[in-house]
């Protein structure tokens, strides 16, 4: 099999505070490949964003890595100082936020902002920086892109704007873009139109996207598979279709439950009890444990292994989909 | 039986005009944002009515109006019978105060940081001289946390604990009418659950009707029995939740409907909805959602169009036979 | 028994504050802390541990004058750890009272600050319209003079205004007036700053909701909360209002040398700067340079510890 684009292997990130060392991404391994989109999904907290952090080597001091490899197209990345990190990110990773004002200068206008990352990142010249940036803005759908390539970021619409990042992220053609909740702090209608653009740039270039987000539905449309975290673990890694409609860990099925759908109507929903304990508090064994209804000893003194499902990996002694398997061929 | 909540012919206008020496330097007029034009709907008693819209709708602007927090610029809103803002019977403005209270969107910013829980529960019926012994202790047990928790402070609780939290202040002045912002955007998924089944809980134990504001179809489509969709302020559609659901008449609806995530919709292809909300302080002429919409013709560029009835549905669309 | 258990428990959970540890970590706020509550010490206990009383004429002995420190005097054979000025009084005594005048002063003149400044800000943040635009507008306006102008402006008209042989009795007073009013506009604008962010909380509506006056939402429900930056400004405006005492003081506007401030010693003492007495000026200038930058010191920890954005 191809070497995946972006591969993460047993990641640790530690946070040490005067209470104790937090570990706010714990032990978590997957793969993208190119021209695929992985979902992370997780409730505030679990960990997603810090596991995209540490990706790009913006980890805020004192987050660190603490063990664990990142591979970005089989050379480790993990370990390279600030400054040859800012050199892949941009040229060969990019990143899209969930404020497009945080990730744009607002004294430049795009258009300088997407040369100079071209001009930083490929060895061309002014005026083939400046077709390049055009052609940019133009294939992420902002009409009229030489005119407007000298106006400043305050002068586009929240959507236009994340479009503008978005073509900053990929004007340096990178192979891995981290978008983290990109749409979030968006309307409907346009979140549509976001969701949709990500998903085309993803199969012509052939990008690997690491979608971070807490919207189910948005990952059930774009991603290919999805990656469930739950207090910095990795609970569940599978096909997108088969995580939602068949979970493996208990908590993702609990996550799909809760979740009101049209086709249920108005019947009381389930729920899951209580919530996600903080990271000084985690309990002994599976940190989903207190809340899941199918726990026993076991799970409330050993975190369990990480195991081949049918579905793909699942941290849970029980996983459901197995359990489910066994009381059928018994 | 009348309705608990009767907004007519609502109007708000706000000024986001620069300040005067601004003006007079650039020369430049005045410039006012209608957030809330022409709007009427009627809440019945014990029904959960629901606004939905995206950003710049107005939702939020009409919900503040009906609990008294903003002013209206005209039209008319009454709770029981009762204008907030033009009642001069004190007992009666007290009264319709006690009846309706508010559930906001973000918990983290709507408990008051150094207040302990006890007084901020207790303290719409403080407001009002009654009796608060035990208040907060049964409340809390109500809505499922415990009676210890009364001493605590905010910061000690996570956002689905403060929601309910904030549910317990809502119910203390024992009221008629809840008005829920956005109640459960801020929360989790799996917490978010927890919070509308509390919600729907309270309202059979203690006969509450909703106002419940959202973006979310989804939840929307849970907690309502009827729903309105705003679109740049004004009220564009209006029906019963299976009705609006099963056949929703305006292109506006019809559109936010195909552009929600579903969760079902594994690798689902729509051709994405075109443009973007308008400008609110230079909205387009005619029916505001005239630039987006596929079925568009001249008369909508030219004539705002009006609520008429369609069966069970209000539809403000020239198109709709 | 349970009120005991309780401030326990709140004196406990006091030292395991985020703000008590980054104290205990910080070690220029703990050397910074101690200088000025040794002085401070210093300053309240003067007429116990005081050798002298400089103030009372009948403990003086001009034959003392000019005596260097820790060297006995050539006429009398008493010995003085820091010396004496001109008028045979010991520095070190004299210190001590001026540092109570000048600390007197600079808590008097903040305290007043505080008082105009956060009911200003609080009433111009909340009511906003046009009772912003004139409380801001003064401010503004107040801010294009330096203040140590306002101050002696202040000090000029009161001096005007009260009848010479009240003048000394009044000068201190008179000081606190003219360093508060010249101080009150940071602690005005911080405020309405704060108050602004606080006012749009859903906390505050949910307050105004229940039909809570304009007065209990401010005091209850916002005062509260825009607290801490009040109190890192008030501990910076500390060490700048001892300062501007002792400016004004060694201006000649300040305290009288019949009670003297810091700075009032620091203007005695510069005269014999040249003449080999350097004592006299010295000991005052270094007191007031450790008071003013422990104070200093402190709060830049102070902000530093209680703004998040930095944590």
């Amino acid at each position: 099999m191809e070497t995946p684009i972006l591969s993460v292997r047993n990641l640790v990130v530690e946070i040490p505070t005067r209470h104790g060392i937090l570990r706010p991404v714990d032990n978590v391994s997957y793969d993208i490949h190119a021209g695929e989109i992985l979902g992370v999904v997780g409730e505030s907290g679990a960990g997603k964003s810090m596991t995209g952090n540490a990706v790009i080597g913006l980890l805020n001091r004192p987050a660190h890595i603490k063990s664990g490899e990142i591979l970005l197209s089989g050379q480790p990345i993990h370990s390279l100082s600030g400054d040859a990190l800012r050199r892949l990110r941009g040229k060969r990773m990019g990143m899209i936020f969930q404020d497009p004002l945080t990730s744009l200068n607002p004294l430049l206008t795009v258009g300088e902002q997407l040369t100079e990352t071209i001009m930083e990142h490929l060895d061309v010249s002014y005026a083939q920086a400046l077709d390049r940036a055009v052609a940019a803005l133009d294939e992420v759908g902002i009409p009229a892109a030489r005119a407007r390539i000298n106006s400043y970021p305050h002068e586009f619409s929240g959507g236009m704007r994340q479009r503008v990042v978005i073509a900053l992220a990929l004007c340096a053609e990178p192979e891995l873009v981290i978008a983290d909740e990109p749409t979030t702090a968006l309307d409907v209608s346009v979140q549509a139109q976001i969701i949709a653009l990500l998903k085309r740039l993803c199969r012509e270039r052939g990008v690997a996207v690491m979608l971070v987000t807490h919207d189910m539905g948005v990952i059930a449309e774009a991603a290919d598979r999805v990656a469930v975290m739950y207090a910095g673990r990795l609970a569940e890694l599978g096909p997108v279709r088969d995580v939602i409609l068949n979970a493996d860990h208990p908590y993702t099925a609990g996550l799909m439950a809760s979740t009101p759908l049209a086709s249920q109507g108005q019947k009381r929903l389930r729920q899951i009890p209580g919530s996600m304990p903080r990271l000084g508090q985690l309990p002994m064994g599976c940190a989903f444990s207190p809340r899941c209804e199918f726990a026993q000893d076991k799970c409330k003194q050993d975190p369990g292994p990480t195991r081949e499902t049918c579905n793909g990996r699942a941290a849970c002694w029980f996983p459901l989909s197995s359990t489910a398997k066994q009381e059928a061929t018994q | 039986m009348n309705p608990i909540v009767k907004v007519e012919n609502l109007d708000r206008v706000f000024d986001v005009s620069k300040p005067w020496l601004n003006r007079v330097i650039e020369r430049q007029p005045k410039q006012f944002l209608k957030a809330v034009s022409d709007v009427s709907f009627e809440i019945e008693r014990n029904s959960v009515y629901a606004l939905v819209g995206e950003s710049g709708s107005g939702k939020s602007t009409i919900g503040k109006i009906v609990v008294g927090l903003l002013g209206k610029s005209g039209g008319s809103v009454e709770i029981n019978g009762v204008d907030l803002e033009t009642e001069t019977d004190r007992a009666k403005v007290d009264a319709v105060r006690a009846d309706i209270q508010m559930i906001f969107q973000d918990p983290f910013a709507s408990l008051n940081p150094r207040w302990r829980v006890r007084d901020i529960i207790a303290e719409p019926v403080a407001a009002l001289g009654g009796n608060t012994d035990g208040l907060a202790e049964r409340l809390l047990e109500q809505v499922g946390l415990s009676a210890a928790d009364a001493s605590k402070y905010p910061h000690e609780f996570s956002g689905g604990q403060r929601q309910r939290i904030c549910i317990a202040r809502a119910l203390a002045s024992e009221p008629k009418m809840i008005v829920c912002d956005e109640p459960t955007s801020a929360l989790d998924v799996s917490v978010q659950s927890q919070v509308l089944n509390l919600m729907s809980d309270l309202r059979e134990e203690f006969g509450l009707t909703y106002l419940f504001i959202s973006h979310d179809l989804t939840v929307v489509h849970h907690m309502a029995d009827k729903i309105g969709v705003l679109y740049l302020g004004r009220l564009v559609e209006e029906a019963p939740r299976d009705v609006l659901f099963a056949s929703p008449k305006h292109p506006y609806t019809q559109m936010l409907f195909d552009a929600a995530p579903r969760m079902d919709g594994f690798g689902r292809e729509v051709e994405p909805p075109k443009g973007e909300i308008p400008d609110a302080i230079n909205p387009p002429s005619g029916c505001a959602f005239h630039p987006r919409c596929p079925l568009a013709t001249d008369l909508c560029k030219q004539k705002q169009p009006q609520m008429r009835k369609h069966g069970d549905t209000r539809v403000a669309c020239h198109m709709v036979e | 028994m349970t009120t005991q258990k309780t401030s326990q428990s709140r004196l406990a959970r006091a030292w395991d504050s985020d703000l008590a540890y980054s104290f205990r970590k910080t070690p220029v706020a703990v050397v910074s802390a101690v200088i000025v509550l040794v002085l401070i010490l210093g300053a309240v206990l003067a007429p116990w541990i005081a050798p002298l009383n400089p103030f009372d004429p009948a403990s003086l002995n001009l034959m003392n004058g000019f005596t260097p420190p820790s060297t006995p005097n050539a006429f009398t054979g008493e010995t003085f750890v820091m010396g004496t000025d001109d008028q045979g009084r010991d520095v070190f005594s004299t210190i001590l009272f001026g540092m109570r005048i000048s600390l007197f002063v600079g808590f008097s003149a903040v305290f007043l600050a505080i008082i105009l400044g956060v009911t200003l800000g609080l009433l111009a943040g909340y009511l906003g319209g046009w009772v912003e635009t004139i409380i801001m507008r003064v401010a503004d306006i107040q801010l294009t003079f330096p203040s140590i102008m306002v101050a002696m402006l202040i000090f000029g008209i009161a001096k005007g205004v009260t009848p010479p042989e009240y003048r000394d009795q009044m000068a201190i007073w008179v000081l606190i007036l003219a360093i508060g009013l010249s101080d009150w506009v940071q602690f005005a604008r911080v405020v309405r700053g704060a108050t602004l962010v606080e006012k749009n909380k859903e906390y505050v509506q949910a307050a105004r909701l229940i039909g809570r006056s304009p007065v209990a939402i401010m005091l209850r429900h916002i005062l509260p909360n825009v607290l801490n930056p009040v109190l890192v400004i008030a501990t910076i405006s500390l060490a700048l209002a001892i300062i501007a005492e002792a400016t004004l003081s060694f201006l000649g506007v300040g305290a009288p040398p019949t009670k003297p401030s810091l700075g009032t010693l620091i203007r005695i003492g510069q005269e014999y700067m040249f003449s080999g007495e350097w004592w006299i000026l010295l000991f005052p200038a270094v007191t007031l340079l450790a008071l003013a930058l422990s104070i200093n010191l402190l709060g830049d920890w102070l902000r530093d510890a209680l703004n998040p954005r930095l944590r």
